[in-house]
């Protein structure tokens, strides 16, 4: 009986403690998801309304252009950003992998721009890219006359500033990331394979990278979600500009909802931005998840 | 929390000389930075020496978005703050929901109707009825300029566009930047209104600002505009894309830049910089639009109260915000000039002076005197939207000046 009984509350005292979690994620992330979804096929302008419109919203989101340009920098950006951040990543992290001396202290270096906040990375290079003050100027005044850096005011280019501000920031952590998942892999089967006579390039292409999928994974997922997401990052660097030219979906939706008092197109263009999270993650964590860990 | 208020109201109510009803006025602005912050703080002792609560709902942050979205969900849920600084055609969208409280009483007291111009009683009526009290009129159509730099050049102060252009090729050729500008949507915007208004005139202005006339905003003229306006791209220097437009003041300041097109808050800052108006520096009409004026009016709109108390403190703080003294402190702080035209413009610089004059014979005339387009006057939001977009655009690609009134024409129909 007393076993029972102790057993019982063991039983019930991990779900009465995620319990208050589990009700405001439900609340606060789904209920609101679902909120949005509602408002978003409504006529609401600068307040919410309830008067349903049907699929009005969406057709006027996607009759902008400036929505359509915003979700090609998205993708734009999104490779680009994901690509290069995996490469340089794991590029430094096989190099700090080869047993070298202040590897510690290298391997903070690195990582410390993850440390600063957008909003500094985006202000310091936003300096940095100014044609006037930063690394244009500085290298006319080394003796270069014609040097010209300039993507930052070139509306084609700009968005590719925001690229290397954003590299510069994750490429560190993505490059931890690695590492932790370099130190993971078995020794053994390494030395096994160099007595073999596999050479370094092949132990790294055929053996290493592949057995770190889980960790490409990650990385992925993560670096994915900051792309969407990015918002900060964009205002504090350009600031959407030159005009529109680096405007992406978050900034939309900020601007439409709380500035121009469109709450339904706003909403309508959150959603949009949820199903490609949705688009993009569902198919890669269902092929993923289901695949045996060393498959 | 409410508790401690409430001891603090009390506390406050006992020390000073009480009227009858002791009110609680809460004011949601954004009049934070050093001169405007002590402007609103002049109201707020007013306020309080007439025996009522001051609250500030003061929200960090220039535009103030998070402040409106505060404001939204205070006013859906029942409990808006007494008063809120809202403008132009968003004081209809409020009054069409029904929020605001009707000011007539103090206002039939005061004669506002003789003392503000009929166009700043337009926008601060409901139906008929006051909801708002403006605080300022800015001007926004000036030019300001750097007369020693023109000097260095040897070239006049332009008065129309061809010499603005003339003016700016010469300014160039003498190496300093002609036109100091920011690009940022709002600053094109402005600088494109400006154009629009020397083109096209003040009536013209109205049809495509104020009515949105399709066949004006896609006719030759508009087109013209957009030519003209093609023209500051090659006066501008590079490092203008996202610039602020105080540091783009500042290299008119510096001497860096000759001029720059932008309303008169840019005044605190040559003021900040211990310039005289005239001397170091001069305002002068955007050039082509002497005659008329463009209007960029604050005004605190007064939303219903659930007290009577409060409702009573709401109107007395109505009253002491049209009130000749406060008028003249804030706008003296500011830049700006009063709404009330029978005021002693005493104390006021030459620029203010200038302003008050083309302001008090363009509303007499009724000629001339536009609602600012850019400064959210005209349009509603979401067209003011649709057009910054257009205008920012165009500034920043290669488009034709035909295509530009086109797509601005389109853009502001699916908007509507």
């Amino acid at each position: 009986m007393l076993a029972s009984r102790k057993k019982g509350i063991d039983y019930w005292l991990p779900k009465l403690v995620v319990s208050p979690t589990l009700v405001i994620a439900l609340v606060f992330f789904y209920g609101f998801v679902l909120w949005t979804t509602f408002i978003s096929f409504t006529n609401s302008s600068f307040l919410p309304s309830y008067e349903l419109v049907g699929f009005d919203q969406y057709v006027r989101l996607f009759m902008n252009p400036r929505w359509l340009n915003a979700m090609w920098n998205l993708v734009v950006f999104g490779v680009l950003f994901i690509g290069i951040c995996m490469v340089v990543g794991l590029v430094m992290a096989i190099l700090l992998d080869q047993n070298i001396r202040a590897e510690g202290a290298i391997r903070t270096i690195y990582l410390y721009p993850m440390a600063l906040s957008f909003i500094v990375t985006g202000t310091v290079w936003k300096w940095l890219l100014n044609p006037t003050v930063g690394i244009e100027k500085f290298v006319i005044s080394l003796g270069w006359d014609s040097f010209v850096f300039d993507w930052i005011i070139d509306p084609d280019m700009a968005i590719y500033t925001v690229v290397i501000a954003g590299v510069w920031q994750a490429s560190g952590f993505v490059m931890a990331i690695f590492l932790a998942g370099l130190r993971g892999i078995d020794t053994s089967i390494i030395k096994a394979a160099q007595l073999d006579g596999a050479n370094l390039f092949a132990v790294y292409t055929r053996i290493i990278i592949p057995s770190m999928r889980p960790v490409f994974f990650s990385a992925f997922i993560m670096l994915a979600h900051i792309a969407i997401k990015s918002f900060d990052l964009v205002i504090a660097l350009t600031g959407g500009g030159p005009g529109n030219s680096t405007d992406v979906p978050a900034i939309f939706m900020y601007q439409f909802s709380f500035q121009r008092g469109q709450l339904g197109i706003g909403a309508a263009s959150a959603v949009i931005m949820l199903m490609t999270v949705l688009a993009i993650l569902v198919p890669y964590l269902y092929s993923e998840l289901r695949t045996p860990k060393n498959g | 929390m409410m508790f401690k208020k409430s001891l603090i109201a009390m506390a406050m109510g006992g020390t000073l000389a009480v009227s009858a009803q002791a009110g609680e006025v809460e004011v949601l602005h954004w009049w934070t930075s050093g001169g405007e912050a002590r402007s609103i703080a002049v109201l707020k002792e007013m306020v309080e020496d007439a025996g009522h609560t001051w609250t500030d709902f003061a929200v960090a942050g220039g535009g103030g978005e998070n402040a409106y979205t505060v404001l939204r969900s205070r006013a859906v849920s029942g409990n808006p703050p007494a008063a809120a600084q809202i403008k132009g055609l968003e004081i209809q969208e409020w009054g069409d929901l029904g929020f605001l409280a009707s000011l007539d009483d103090i206002a039939d007291e005061n004669n506002w109707d003789a003392v503000l111009p009929s166009v700043v009683a337009d926008v601060m009526k409901h139906d008929g009825d006051y909801v708002a009290a403006p605080v300022n009129v800015h001007r926004v159509n000036w030019m300001w300029a750097n007369p020693a730099v023109f000097a260095d050049a040897g070239v006049d102060i332009p008065t129309t566009l061809d010499e603005l252009w003339a003016a700016a090729e010469e300014l160039q050729a003498a190496g300093v930047t002609p036109i100091a500008h920011g690009g940022q949507p709002w600053q094109d915007a402005t600088t494109f209104e400006s154009i629009v208004l020397a083109v096209g005139g003040a009536d013209f202005f109205n049809d495509v600002f104020v009515e949105m006339d399709q066949a004006a905003l896609e006719s030759d003229t508009m087109v013209e505009a957009f030519e003209e306006f093609r023209k500051v791209n090659d006066y501008i220097d590079r490092g203008a894309p996202g610039r602020d437009w105080n540091v783009a003041t500042s290299m008119v300041i510096r001497g860096e830049a000759a001029m720059q097109f932008m309303g008169d808050w840019a005044k605190g800052e040559f003021t900040a910089a211990n310039m005289t108006p005239g001397e170091d520096y001069i305002c002068a009409p955007f050039p082509g639009t002497a005659d008329a004026f463009t209007f960029n009016i604050d005004s605190l709109a007064m939303f219903k109260q659930r007290t009577a108390a409060n409702a009573e403190a709401q109107l007395t703080m109505a009253e002491l915000v049209l009130s000749p003294s406060f008028q003249e402190t804030f706008n003296l702080n500011k830049g700006s000039i009063p709404a009330r035209t029978d005021l002693d413009m005493g104390k006021f610089d030459d620029c203010a002076l200038a302003s008050m004059e083309t302001f008090k014979s363009t509303a007499a005339s009724g000629e001339g005197l536009v609602p600012s387009m850019a400064h959210g006057m005209s349009t509603t939001s979401t067209i003011q939207g649709a057009i910054y977009d257009t205008v920012t655009e165009f500034f920043n690609s290669d488009m034709s000046a035909e295509d530009g009134a086109t797509r601005l024409a389109r853009a502001v129909r699916a908007a509507q």
